[in-house]
């Protein structure tokens, strides 16, 4: 292959792992954007909506488009319980504290990944697209369902980032993260806009994963590396600037694909590990995060 | 009617109300007067409910507020102008106002009303609130509180730091709310700034309340001051 249609796929497969790293941390970055803490069992939220993606598809009759629906209704719903089941036993017992909640989030994330094992089985779990229509070009064909993933990870961002700035929910998010006892003085309820958050967090990297597991395959394992790049992508942007995490999210996905097109994939996380340590090192409140207050 | 009957407050294991008591009358600016640690804004904080009282009650027109959780008490008509602002200051001008409209679903009118009381904010509804001088800043913090139409306003040292001018102005206001009928608790630390407005003046010392007298008396007969402030 010459080099234009060379650089061509690797520009939109790095387009591609950076919508996909984008969805995966959007979650991640709203929930310690308000509440200021980490979730740890981020990732295995993200694998359970995938297992549940490949579930709903199994169930579901009539074909992948119908299964593919179902699960982006059905996955949210079941992880967005489970979050709320987990805020009210767990975050909201340890007072929201912020170590206390990485340990017992990693103790969750142990809980999950045993419970998928036990009940989905230890193999991976493919499941198809809900189309199959792949765009040719005159060089190489591309699949139609990557751009479709692309495309509805925009529509999801500016979706998120107009309940944010324009809608009252979003006004009283924002109250909420600034200052928690101004804003109860002022009559919002801080606990229950921390548990809808951190649901609403669950639920939209759920809908992550029944969209890009069709480009990977369901596994009980699989929740590490979203929850590494998630981790990756809000560090380097911002902790808690959505701006920011979309915007790093673009830098990592672009320099991946077209690093590990060229050159080898294990040269590409070399050299996002070191972005990584060179942002903790001058700028350790991230590109567009503000330090915390 | 305001009342504050035995009110015990601790941070952790310390207390630093014991047995607060006071009343107020509708339409009354009661000033409570004290050093740094006499318990003067832990007072406010407790009837907002943001430090719980562990004993005694809180009513306002018949309502006990040291029942409610905390997010409650300020839609039962407490208005909230905490120490050192404590706006929101990434956000607009609007949306600090925005924040004081939501709390019991002020209409439109009320916003005009404060902005009647406070035309200098009109033109700056889209402004970041911190980018706005320090007494700015104050007017936004009464407006925000006062767009939840407040029974009872609450005034932490809200005068500090400001220039004269400015003083002037937050007191106008606070006496323009006494005139809507707004029952007013306003802290300071210096007697002279609270003279002027205020009608009586509670004097506290080591979490209580040790004296009340009506701000005319004080105003005549500066023994009366020593015997409490005591310099």
């Amino acid at each position: 292959m010459a080099f234009f249609p060379h650089l061509l796929l690797a520009i939109l497969e790095g387009t591609v792992a950076a919508a996909v790293l984008a969805l995966s941390a959007l979650g991640l970055s709203l929930v310690f954007g308000v509440m200021r803490v980490v979730n740890v069992a981020h990732g295995e939220f993200f694998m359970l909506g995938a297992m549940l993606a490949w579930w709903v598809a199994k169930m579901v009759p009539g074909g992948p488009a119908i299964g593919f629906i179902a699960a982006l209704i059905v996955a949210p719903l079941v992880v967005g319980a489970l979050a709320f089941v987990t805020e009210r036993l767990l975050l909201r017992r340890i007072n929201y504290d912020p170590e206390a909640t990485i340990v017992a989030t990693i103790g969750l994330m142990f809980v999950i990944q045993q419970l998928a094992l036990s009940v989905f089985g230890a193999d991976a779990k493919a499941v198809s697209a809900p189309f199959a229509y792949r765009i040719a070009l005159p060089w190489f064909g591309f699949s139609g369902y990557k751009l479709f993933v692309v495309v509805a990870s925009i529509v999801i961002l500016l979706a998120v980032w107009w309940v944010l700035a324009k809608t009252k929910w979003g006004l009283v998010m924002r109250v909420t993260q600034f200052d928690r006892e101004t804003a109860t003085a002022f009559g919002i309820p801080v606990n229950q806009v921390y548990s809808a958050v951190f649901v609403a967090g669950a639920a939209l990297v759920a809908v992550a994963a029944v969209l890009i597991v069709p480009i990977q395959q369901a596994h009980y394992l699989m929740g590490l590396d979203p929850l590494l790049m998630s981790f990756i992508v809000v560090i380097i942007g911002g902790l808690g600037s959505i701006k920011g995490s979309v915007i790093a999210a673009v830098i990592i996905g672009l320099a991946d694909g077209i690093i590990s097109m060229f050159f080898s994939p294990t040269l590409a996380s070399i050299i996002a590990t070191l972005a990584v340590a060179l942002v903790l090192v001058f700028r350790p409140q991230g590109l567009f995060g503000v330090p915390v207050r | 009617m305001f009342e504050m009957r035995g009110v015990d407050c601790f941070y952790g294991a310390a207390q630093v109300l014991r047995g607060f008591s006071l009343t107020a009358e509708k339409g009354e600016i009661l000033c409570l007067l004290g050093r740094n640690g006499a318990g003067k804004t832990t007072a406010l904080k407790a009837i907002m409910g943001l430090v719980p009282a562990r004993g005694g009650s809180i009513t306002l027109d018949g309502t006990d507020l040291s029942k409610l959780p905390a997010h409650e008490v300020p839609r039962h008509g407490v208005g909230y102008v905490p120490q050192g602002r404590r706006l929101f200051s990434d956000l607009t001008v609007m949306e600090n106002l925005k924040v004081g409209l939501m709390t019991r679903n002020s209409g439109a009118h009320v916003l005009e009303h404060v902005l009647t009381l406070f035309p200098l904010l009109k033109g700056r509804l889209s402004q970041r609130a911190g980018t706005m001088s320090g007494g700015e800043q104050q007017m936004l913090a009464m407006a925000r509180a006062l767009c939840i139409s407040p029974k009872l306003l609450l005034l932490d040292e809200p005068t500090e730091g400001l220039m004269p001018a400015m003083i002037a102005r937050i007191r106008q206001s606070v006496l323009d709310l006494k005139a809507h009928g707004v029952t007013t608790l306003l802290v300071e630390q210096r007697v002279d700034a609270v003279l002027p407005v205020a009608d009586r003046v509670a004097f506290v010392e080591n979490g209580r309340v040790t004296g009340l007298e009506n701000a005319a008396d004080l105003a005549t007969d500066r023994a009366l001051i020593d015997r409490y402030v005591g310099i």
